[in-house]
């Protein structure tokens, strides 16, 4: 039938289906054979017939059969079956277009491919394409595979595709680098160095996706570069609550051990204890008391990790709270750490294997800290329905939080477990009583007494147990209490339990002369059954031997005699040992020596009564919440939590550049920088981008939900001076972190711009407010998707005005720099004169140049534009200072770049968007043959600068450049080059900069306007602020978000724009018209995309209050 | 982290086996048999376990051992966590976690542990993106999957994976707009012999059941916030508006979900729903004993308690039980020694009553021991803390959606000791 189905299959589908079928159930009936064992050889021809049949199905060219036969090898595999020699067959479909089949191939892929290295092989050109696909999902999934495989062979391939996967855009695509980056560890430990140089860059990165994998990463590869994390560290914990939940035990992990390396110790009442103790041998360390006297101030950086992760305890993940806790407890002053408490109660009701590792923690903790557990004692109480390893670390904390107000209660509690059916339990429970009773002498009695009463219990383990506790109970004081020993050597023939025997025996010994006339019965007793006792019974038979022979040897030598003889010959050569032992020691004979004149000192000394105390007690020497401390034992990767240094290190290394606002744009420019970035965010995908549009333009003027609510959300936040103001002063008593940020960033404003009046002092404050609440808004961590990249731009607005005011200060106090620049722009200027029109110029000169904005406008005057007189182009009415972050000096080693849109026709072609281009070497070398890639990723025609050839050390250089977005907003990704490095840069243009302005009469305007209605048209109504009501904030605001000319208007409440969209030329005509308080605008234009693109900027522009 | 996972059953069979890293042979698996028959009971078993060069985390749930395989220092939270979470994905996917569903499920099992897992490291846990990724099995999507071809697997990356709001797939679009919550409070109590109450607290966890269409910006305001102390919350609530304004606001999961558990702790006053009269006596001769139960209803705030069930875990010795109730029936498993009397809805006119007599192993000696009662109880539409939801408010979406609030009062770990 198998054969038949081969030849068939190309042919008649039925029938290969059929066989498939029934090969199926064939199998199914294969495991029972298997289980009940039946005859080996007909299974060995089953198993054979079987996988020849599913590669039958994997070589048809039928997709489903395919499937079918992957799902059955998958299935294999979940049981455990080897189904190795299928690997060529299965290897061949890895380029399958079908994602299901293709997923299981990888399964199947990652399972053997240790085995079959060279078959493995195969398949790695397919997943090396498949890593420049379009789609991330697709891209990650290779990368996941690939670096799955572990074959040493692709090692370099791995590395490549790591550092090309950790510059991805996609933050997905770079999740995965960060982990492929411990594979690829665990595969080839060598590239150790490499890969350190990917983490660096991926612990960088400003996604929450990213964070938690890269710290993992860092765990495995690297933990002791703590170095790497100094300038994260305020990053980390700022977005700490962002991270998804696993990522945040993780970071909370690393970040205790940081933490307890970079800060001195908060525990100063304890510190103090320490330093009296050590003061009699350290008599010297004057200096160190000094220091004590000082008050304590905690690092800011400190208490923003502690303050960060307190909200964290609400997490529903147990493992969330308990790495809280442990972060608690390790770093938070004393008095803090009540708050930890109660969540960890709460923990208790999870489940059990949760409630386990918690309790154990908690025993630990109350060994130190009674107080904190205290008022929760009811919750460890115990339930015949808990599982034994629970109710034994309850019993251990409620000892542990026994003191005299409340070992009443717990006594009582006690009294009940020990009826318990569970008679370990029960055992347990007597210990837990013995230790209460050692520890708190008022209810010693009354324990003892306890604990006599059940030595009559009828349930030997509870006898024995009492006997043990009780023994060591008697040592602290024995004379009061000879007759309960007298009462425990009565019970000692119905006592079997070994242990429960030997205690009663030393007992005996010990205080034998409390008992002098019971003693010796019983050691007539035991040499009765001697040879049948366990060991340690005739260890101890042998020491009460020894004793009463010192203290009563007329009654008991011959016993004496006849027990060591019998021990001489024992099977145990302990015993053996022993019995030679004592018998040298006790029976004096010319051997012995001096020895013997102090058998009774040695055997009879007084001996120190036992410590009771917990099995918890050195736990602390491990991280709590670690598998380490769990188990009691160093397990492999534990890494020591170090003490505290005495002195703090440096803590300026935490320092990430000090942020600055923008100067004269205030709040406007900060606002459209915001919007900008969130396009970015929304953006970054193209496909999310089509969609985006299509949302965008279909929904009348409103835009899609997400970014509508972030609208909305800056609306209530900036609609007024006054919430603004409760608003900041709401977050700087959330965040004093911020707050202190904050003031510094203040603080450097006023150095900077001592000239500049007040009041514009007064607008980088707001401007400041706004930026912190932004942030700590995204504390919050549950915003719409786009309040993640508001919390992002919260963020790297701190760059983009940073960036701002560097570059004023890089372009105007250096003239030195900009003077040979000027040269030749000055040289161009011939060359550009001979032009008659905008073709893309070959540019010949050496170095690259810049044009300045105000040269350009007035060349604009001499050129003959080519539109028509209706749409007379014209000079931007406003153009923005702000620049844009290309490449941070971190990520560019160095190298920074920030492009500004300069509104300026481009010289190099005439749908271009011009550029210009801010570079800067913060290295302390020099860099060389800077430029642009020949290669762009997204297809944008791009026209380079020139290279520079060298850019020395502190030094910085402007360029302009072009590319033509065709109109959408889609980034332009390239290269940006130095000798040694290639950097992947995006440029993001906001899409009021893919217009230019035109210049057209109010008639030709309305006659445009009536061409472009309908589908053309999108229009919104909004309300205004009454600071925006007057023409010119109106006009500003609106020539501010995009590049687009002033038509006078002879109407007074209407205002009227217009411009072109640079690549195709489409008009694009904006009308507010404002009808008290509310202002309707209009767009028309035939790119209905960027229609609604920039209705959506206007209206965040217009409704937001102007600082 | 987690190096390879087993699954197995009661019986001690493995029946799947997946490794996230190199393969690690299934032998390790001695190491917790070893300590699985030391442990007598499955709830005994430890659960983390040492072998020389591996450590083994296990957790027992539906009857099933999940057993990770670890090499290194590791939260051991972290691990048992994690696997709870694959064995609710399991339940949320195939309708209950069981040894037949998964291995009727095995590709999809598979193919979840894949997604869940990158070299040990959780990769994707929430249950909107898991199932954006690989779609749970249906009876009409399997039938169309043969006829067509098509598969259960998604093709691009889920929306929520890269958003801020992991938990909430885009583009969710329903007809019926609903949204349904379901306050469910578990009384933990331990009463004593005389009726005292030795200990008492609240769990309550707000589950929800949200169908709502775009992006609902959910606000849940309570009557009585203050109640809530001790809260924990799904991801999704803002942390900062609860500290402030004590208001749930949140934009909600789709789907079913746990919006929020909270913790009335023992120094409150928590109300007991019933009272119990019990003697069980076990005499010294003649190897019998006497049962005597009765139930009443004590604080129920006016409504009445229903599924009222009490099991008895009896001594080893109690061979069988000779009794007559009053109301609903009992039933005496010689094996488990367990005790169970099915009383259904309390009837406070007519007391509940248990009688009768035991008949112990003869020859045997008086148990010791007293067994203690564990109590099951559901009340309808009451939340015995008084917690009330006040109002629940949408933003962000035009449509209204049709409201509920479901209250239930059940017993959670209630024991009467004897």
């Amino acid at each position: 039938m198998l054969g038949m189905s081969a030849n068939s299959v190309s042919y008649n589908e039925q029938g290969s289906v059929e066989s498939g079928v029934d090969a199926a159930q064939e199998n199914s009936s294969i495991p029972g054979s298997f289980s009940s064992g039946g005859a080996a050889f007909s299974l060995f021809s089953a198993d054979c017939k079987k996988n020849e049949d599913l590669k039958e199905m994997l070589e048809s060219n039928k997709e489903s059969l395919k499937l079918e036969a992957m799902k059955r090898i998958v299935g294999l595999i979940a049981k455990g079956k080897n189904a190795s020699e299928l690997f060529p067959a299965v290897v061949k479909n890895v380029a399958s277009k079908n994602i299901e089949l293709k997923k299981l191939v990888y399964v199947y892929l990652v399972r053997y491919a240790e085995e079959q290295q060279d078959l493995a092989l195969l398949s790695i050109s397919t997943f090396q394409r498949a890593l420049k696909d379009p789609n991330q999902l697709i891209r990650a999934s290779a990368l996941r595979v690939l670096s799955s495989i572990r074959v040493p062979i692709i090692v370099p391939i791995m590395m490549l595709a790591i550092k090309e996967a950790a510059t991805d855009l996609s933050p997905y695509v770079r999740k995965t680098a960060a982990h492929a980056i411990q594979k690829l560890y665990s595969l080839d430990p060598d590239q150790k160095e490499h890969l350190i140089e990917v983490i660096e860059k991926l612990l960088k990165d400003k996604s929450t996706l990213v964070a938690g994998s890269v710290v993992m990463a860092f765990e495995e590869v690297c933990p002791d570069r703590i170095d790497l994390i100094h300038k994260n560290y305020r990053k980390l914990c700022n977005l700490l609550v962002d991270v998804e939940e696993w990522g945040q035990v993780v970071i909370i992990h690393m970040l205790t051990r940081y933490a307890r390396t970079q800060f001195v110790s908060p525990w100063r009442e304890d510190a103090m204890f320490d330093e009296n103790n050590e003061k009699a041998f350290y008599d010297s360390e004057e200096e160190r008391k000094v220091e004590q006297t000082k008050p304590y101030i905690m690092d800011p950086d400190h208490r923003l990790l502690l303050r960060n992760t307190k909200p964290l305890l609400q997490s529903r993940n147990t493992a969330v709270v308990m790495a809280v806790s442990q972060l608690y407890w390790h770093l938070a002053p004393k008095h803090e750490l009540s708050i930890i408490t109660k969540s960890l109660v709460r923990l208790l009701r999870s489940h059990r294997e949760v409630q386990y590792v918690v309790l154990q923690n908690i025993a630990t903790m109350s060994i130190q800290r009674k107080g904190m557990f205290e008022p929760f004692m009811k919750s460890f109480y115990v339930r015949s329905t808990d599982a034994t390893h629970i109710k034994t670390l309850k019993l251990e904390i409620l000892t542990n939080l026994a003191n005299e107000a409340n070992i009443s209660t717990i006594l009582r509690e006690f009294q009940t477990y020990v009826k318990s059916q569970d008679k370990a339990f029960a055992a347990a429970t007597i210990q837990a009583i013995g230790r209460c009773a050692t520890n708190i002498s008022e209810v010693t009695d009354t324990c003892l007494n306890g604990l006599v009463l059940l030595l009559s219990n009828r349930d030997e383990t509870v006898v024995a147990e009492s006997v043990v506790v009780i023994k060591k109970l008697l040592q602290t004081q024995p004379s009061q209490h000879s007759d309960i020993i007298k009462h425990m050597a009565k019970l000692f023939d119905n006592i079997t339990v070994p242990m429960a025997r030997a205690s009663i025996l030393w007992l005996m010994g010990e205080y034998c002369e409390h008992v002098p006339k019971i003693a010796p019965d019983v050691l007539r007793k035991m040499a009765k059954t001697f040879t049948n006792e366990e060991d340690i019974v005739k260890l101890q038979i042998v020491n009460l031997a020894a004793k009463l022979y010192l203290t009563n040897s007329k009654q008991t030598k011959l016993l004496t005699q006849y027990i060591l003889n019998l021990g001489k010959y024992d099977q145990n050569y302990d015993i053996r040992d022993r019995t030679r032992f004592i018998r040298q020691l006790i029976v004096p004979n010319e051997k012995s020596g001096a020895l013997s004149k102090y058998a009774r000192r040695i055997l009879m000394a007084p001996k120190p009564a036992p410590v009771l105390q917990s099995a918890f007690k050195d736990r602390d020497r491990f991280q709590l919440g670690t598998l380490s401390h769990t188990l009691n034992s160093q397990a492999s990767g534990y890494l020591e939590l170090s003490d505290w240094p005495a002195v703090a290190p440096d803590q300026s290394v935490r320092n990430v550049e000090v942020v600055e606002p923008v100067k004269e744009a205030g709040a406007p420019a900060l606002r459209k920088s915001k919007t900008a970035k969130s396009n970015e965010k929304f953006y970054s995908d193209s496909e999310e981008e089509e969609e985006e549009e299509e949302e965008g333009s279909s929904s009348e003027g409103s835009s899609s939900s997400s970014s509508e609510e972030s609208v909305s959300e800056s609306e209530s936040e900036e609609n007024s001076d006054d919430s603004n103001k409760s608003s900041s002063s709401q977050s700087e008593k959330s965040s004093s972190e911020s707050d202190s940020e904050k003031k510094k960033k203040t603080l450097k404003n006023k150095k900077l711009q001592q000239q500049k009046p007040d009041s514009k002092d007064r607008k980088q404050k707001n401007g400041n407010a706004v930026k912190v609440e932004s942030r700590s808004e995204s504390e919050s961590g549950s915003e719409s998707s786009s309040s993640e990249s508001s919390s992002e731009s919260g963020s790297e607005l701190d760059s983009d005005s940073d960036s701002g005011t560097d570059q004023k200060k890089n372009t105007k106090p250096k003239p030195v720099q900009s003077k040979p620049f000027i040269k030749q722009v000055e040289k161009k200027e011939v060359s550009l004169l001979d032009l008659d029109d905008f073709s893309p110029v070959p540019v010949t000169t050496p170095k690259s140049s810049i044009l300045s904005p105000n040269l350009l406008s007035d060349l604009q005057g001499l050129l003959i534009s080519p539109t028509t007189s209706a749409l007379q182009a014209s000079s931007p009415v406003f153009v923005p200072e702000t620049s844009h972050e290309l490449l941070h000096r971190m990520t560019g080693k160095g190298l920074s770049a920030q492009y500004r849109f300069t509104r300026q026709p481009c010289i190099y072609g005439n749908s271009m968007v011009s550029l210009q281009l801010t570079l800067s070497n913060s290295s302390d070398q020099a860099l060389e043959n800077i430029h642009i890639s020949e290669k762009s990723s997204t297809g944008q025609n791009i026209h380079r600068f020139n290279a520079i050839e060298r850019l020395e050390p502190q030094a910085s250089v402007t360029v302009s450049m072009g590319v033509d977005f065709n109109d959408s907003t889609q980034a332009a990704n390239f290269q940006l080059c130095t000798k040694e490095d290639e950097f992947s840069v995006s440029i993001q243009p906001a899409v009021g900069e893919l217009l230019l302005p035109i210049t057209m009469s109010e008639a030709d305007f309305t006659k445009e306007q009536g061409k472009l209605m309908g589908m053309n048209e999108s229009s919104a109504t909004i309300t205004m602020t009454p600071e925006n009501v007057s023409s010119q904030s109106v006009n500003r605001k609106v020539v501010s978000v995009a590049n687009i000319g002033v038509i006078p208007s002879s109407q007074e409440n209407i205002y009227r724009f217009a411009g072109k969209t640079v690549s195709s030329g489409s008009l694009v005509l904006v009308s507010v018209a404002l009808k008290d308080p509310d202002a309707v605008i209009t767009i028309n234009t035939e790119k209905t995309v960027i229609g609604s693109m920039l209705l959506r900027q206007f209206k965040t522009a217009l409704t937001n209050s102007c600082p | 982290m987690i190096h390879s996972l087993f699954l197995i059953n009661n019986a001690g069979d493995l029946f799947l086996e997946k490794h996230w890293k190199s393969v690690i042979s299934r032998s390790i698996c001695d190491y917790f048999f070893e300590a699985r028959e030391k442990a007598v009971e499955p709830d005994n078993v430890p659960p983390v376990i040492r072998s020389p060069h591996h450590y083994l985390i296990n957790i027992y749930r539906e009857k099933i051992f999940f057993v990770s395989v670890i090499q290194t220092e590791v939260p051991p939270l972290f691990v048992i966590e994690f696997l709870h979470r694959v064995a609710e994905t399991f339940q949320d996917y195939f309708g209950e976690c069981s040894e037949t569903t998964i291995k009727d499920n095995v590709v999809i099992v598979y193919e979840l542990l894949e997604e869940m897992l990158d070299n040990g490291f959780p990769l994707a846990t929430e249950s909107n993106i898991l199932k954006e990724l690989i779609r749970p099995p249906t009876i009409l999507r399997s039938m169309v999957n043969t006829i067509t071809g098509s598969s259960n697997v998604g093709e691009t990356l889920p929306t929520g994976q890269l958003s801020s709001i992991p938990w909430r797939r885009a583009g969710v679009k329903y007809t019926n707009n609903e949204a349904y919550f379901d306050v469910v409070e578990e009384i933990d109590a331990i009463l004593d012999k005389s009726g005292t109450t030795v200990f008492a607290e609240i769990q309550g966890v707000i589950d929800a059941c949200v169908k709502l269409s775009g992006m609902p910006d959910l606000s849940l305001s309570f009557m009585n916030p203050r109640l809530l102390d001790d809260v924990s919350f799904h991801p999704c609530v803002r942390y900062k508006r609860w500290e402030s304004e004590r208001v749930i606001s949140f934009i909600p999961p789709d789907g079913n979900f746990q919006l929020m558990s909270y913790h009335i702790s023992a120094q409150n006053l928590v109300a007991i729903p019933i009272y119990v009269k019990q003697n069980i006596s076990f005499f010294e001769t003649g190897s019998s004993g006497r049962l005597d139960i009765t139930v009443g209803p004590k604080q129920t705030m006016g409504k009445t308690v229903e599924c009222l069930v009490v099991t008895v875990h009896m001594p080893k010795v109690v061979l069988s039980a000779n009794l007559n109730a009053t109301q609903g029936t009992y039933n005496y498993d010689p094996v488990t020694k367990i005790l169970l009397w099915d009383i259904g809805k309390l009837n406070p006119q007519k007391l509940p009553n248990l009688k009768g007599s035991l008949s112990l192993q003869s020859g045997a000696p008086k148990p010791e021991e007293s067994p203690s009662l564990n109590i099951d109880l559901k009340i309808q539409q009451l939340a015995i803390s008084g917690l009330k939801v006040n109002r629940l408010d949408m933003y962000g979406e035009k449509y209204k959606p049709f409201k509920g609030v479901k209250y239930v009062t059940k017993a959670g770990k209630f024991q009467v000791r004897t």
